[in-house]
């Protein structure tokens, strides 16, 4: 029982990290068709400012908001210099996003070194809960409810607000908004800057739970995400969610159980829901919530 | 007075030369129809006033300023509301969502507006919350007027709002397009000669990118033979 509700919490608080990076992308692509690489660049890069503020402050809430802060900045760039000029061109997205991916992962090295930095827990999410004899470390908790209410905003912003329904509406029909006199464009940018805040806020956050960081793993949570996001369909908030808490509990009982097979897990999840509904779990033909 | 003016638009999509220098002009008030065989250039000839397709010689101008080189949101914001061919019709949004969509960038009283919507469409009402894709191709037809309406003011572009739906439903949608005729200005894009013919003021004929012929929609009625040639009327 304790090992089923540990491996239940790991795989649930992972699932939620790769939902913070899987979010910006499915909503990208759902609004501007947008395949963006680079994105596991701005998570990997919140991993590492939020490691070296926290360090450099001792302030947990100032790592995650300087981090933040950076990835919105890195994000801005990106999208004004790199996507905006290959916009409806998948493969020249496909290269383009690529390289900042590269360039992102690289330049980590230029400011902080080529090796792993370890990163500790703040003290105050340090230890573990006990019930009943289980025990249940607190930092992956802390990440279950800080991605849990980052899900809920996510649902209000985007089904509440008039810029969540312009943005639902920009995913079903981009062309068809802009007739409404509604700004595309500064719409993107918005859910672009938002994306990426989201994914260096999950970089951020998985500094401490993994205890290093290391340039490379941009790449690999990106993969990751676009597993989820592609699983869940492309452009669902909730099928992103759905899916990221799939992978996340499946990867972590799979690591557990059958080591061997954990990698091969994810492709295999993939092609079963493409062969069952190529749409993906919740991708009915666009619908952003 | 002429509120829409196109000058000798040009317009290519990808290497076809599709139109081949339009020009025309909506006078206000009036219900203005482009005729035209399917392919004839008439859905590209809106969608080069939206700015989808900008032309790249010729100008079109909207109450005297020229609009044409603007992005789309704001040539909209301009006051023009366009239905396109294919509806455009946000299937995951129930009505509300979408008129209130309409709503967010609208030009002139959208309250007003939305309000007379309603009144012409009784059905938006009544299906208030159902989501879109749900709703029949008439209905679906009535919600994109209404919310091209809603979100214009004084001009309204619709590309053939009668293709797919049943007689019956064709003859109250133009019933509607007819009383709005009161408050907007409309270029209309038909194929339904019948139909069109009975709510026009004003109509240009197009074929292959070109405008071949204009007139009173009367004079149209009497003249067999481009009726014969242009429209497939015996
Ligand atoms: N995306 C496109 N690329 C190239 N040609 C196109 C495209 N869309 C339409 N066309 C061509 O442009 C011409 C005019 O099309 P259209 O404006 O849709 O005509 P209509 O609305 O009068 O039926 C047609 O010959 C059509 O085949
Ligand atoms: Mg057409």
């Amino acid at each position: 029982m304790e090992v089923f509700i540990n491996l239940l919490v790991n795989g649930v608080s992972t699932g939620l990290l790769i939902f913070l990076l899987a979010a910006g992308l499915t909503l990208i692509f759902g609004l501007m068709s947008v395949l963006n690489f680079a994105h596991g660049g701005l998570f990997v890069w919140g991993a590492f400012s939020g490691a070296w503020i926290f360090k450099e402050t001792n302030s947990f809430l100032l790592a995650i908001a300087g981090s933040i802060a950076i990835g919105m900045v890195l994000g801005w760039v990106l999208e004004r210099f790199l996507i905006r000029p290959v916009y409806g061109n998948h493969v020249r997205q496909l290269l383009i996003t690529l390289g900042g991916m590269l360039v992102l992962s690289e330049s980590i090295k230029i400011f902080w070194g080529p090796n792993p930095i370890r990163v500790n827990l703040p003290a105050w999410l340090e230890g573990s809960y006990q019930f009943d004899g289980i025990i249940i470390i607190k930092y992956r908790v802390f990440v279950i409810v800080v991605g849990l209410l980052l899900y809920l905003a996510l649902w209000l912003l985007l089904s509440r607000t008039q810029i969540g329904l312009m943005i639902r509406a920009g995913v079903l029909d981009k062309e068809m908004v802009q007739a409404l006199g509604i700004n595309v464009k500064g719409l993107f940018t918005f859910v672009f800057l938002l994306g990426a805040g989201l994914a260096a806020l999950g970089g951020a956050l998985l500094a401490p739970y993994s205890g290093v960081v290391f340039a490379e793993m941009g790449m690999q949570y990106a993969i990751l995400a676009f597993i989820v996001v592609i699983i869940g369909g492309m452009g669902s908030l909730q099928g992103s969610a759905l899916a990221s808490l799939i992978v996340g509990v499946a990867g972590a009982f799979m690591a557990y159980y059958m080591p061997d097979l954990s990698l091969a897990l994810n492709m295999l999840l993939l092609a079963t829901v493409l062969l069952v509904k190529p749409t993906g779990l919740l991708g009915e033909k666009g619908s952003a919530v | 007075m002429s509120l829409l003016k196109l000058d000798n638009l040009e317009t290519y999509l990808g290497q076809y030369h599709i139109l081949q220098g339009v020009s025309m002009s909506v006078e206000v008030g009036s219900i203005t129809v482009l005729f035209g065989r399917n392919g004839a250039g008439k859905t590209t000839t809106l969608r080069s006033i939206m700015g989808f397709n900008p032309s790249t010689t010729g100008s079109v101008h909207y109450h005297n300023q020229k609009i044409s080189g603007m992005p789309t949101h704001l040539i909209s914001r301009k006051g023009i509301g366009y239905v396109p061919e294919n509806q455009g019709i946000f299937s995951a949004l129930t009505i509300e969502e979408t008129l209130n969509l309409a709503r967010a960038k609208s030009t002139g009283d959208a309250e007003e507006k939305m309000e007379w919507m309603l009144e012409l469409f009784p059905d938006l009402k009544k299906f208030w919350r159902k989501k879109s894709g749900l709703l029949s191709g008439g209905q679906k037809q009535m919600l994109a007027i209404a919310r091209a309406y809603i979100n214009g003011d004084g001009l309204l572009l619709i590309d053939e709002p009668s293709k797919g739906l049943s007689p019956i439903m064709v003859e109250k949608l133009m019933e509607s397009i007819l009383k709005m005729k009161e408050k907007t200005t409309i270029l209309l894009v038909e194929q339904n000669f019948l139909m069109a013919s009975e709510i026009g003021n004003y109509f240009y004929i197009m074929d292959d990118g070109k405008i071949v012929h204009d007139g009173w929609m009367q004079d149209l009625k009497d003249d067999r033979e481009t009726c014969q040639k242009y429209l497939g009327i015996a």
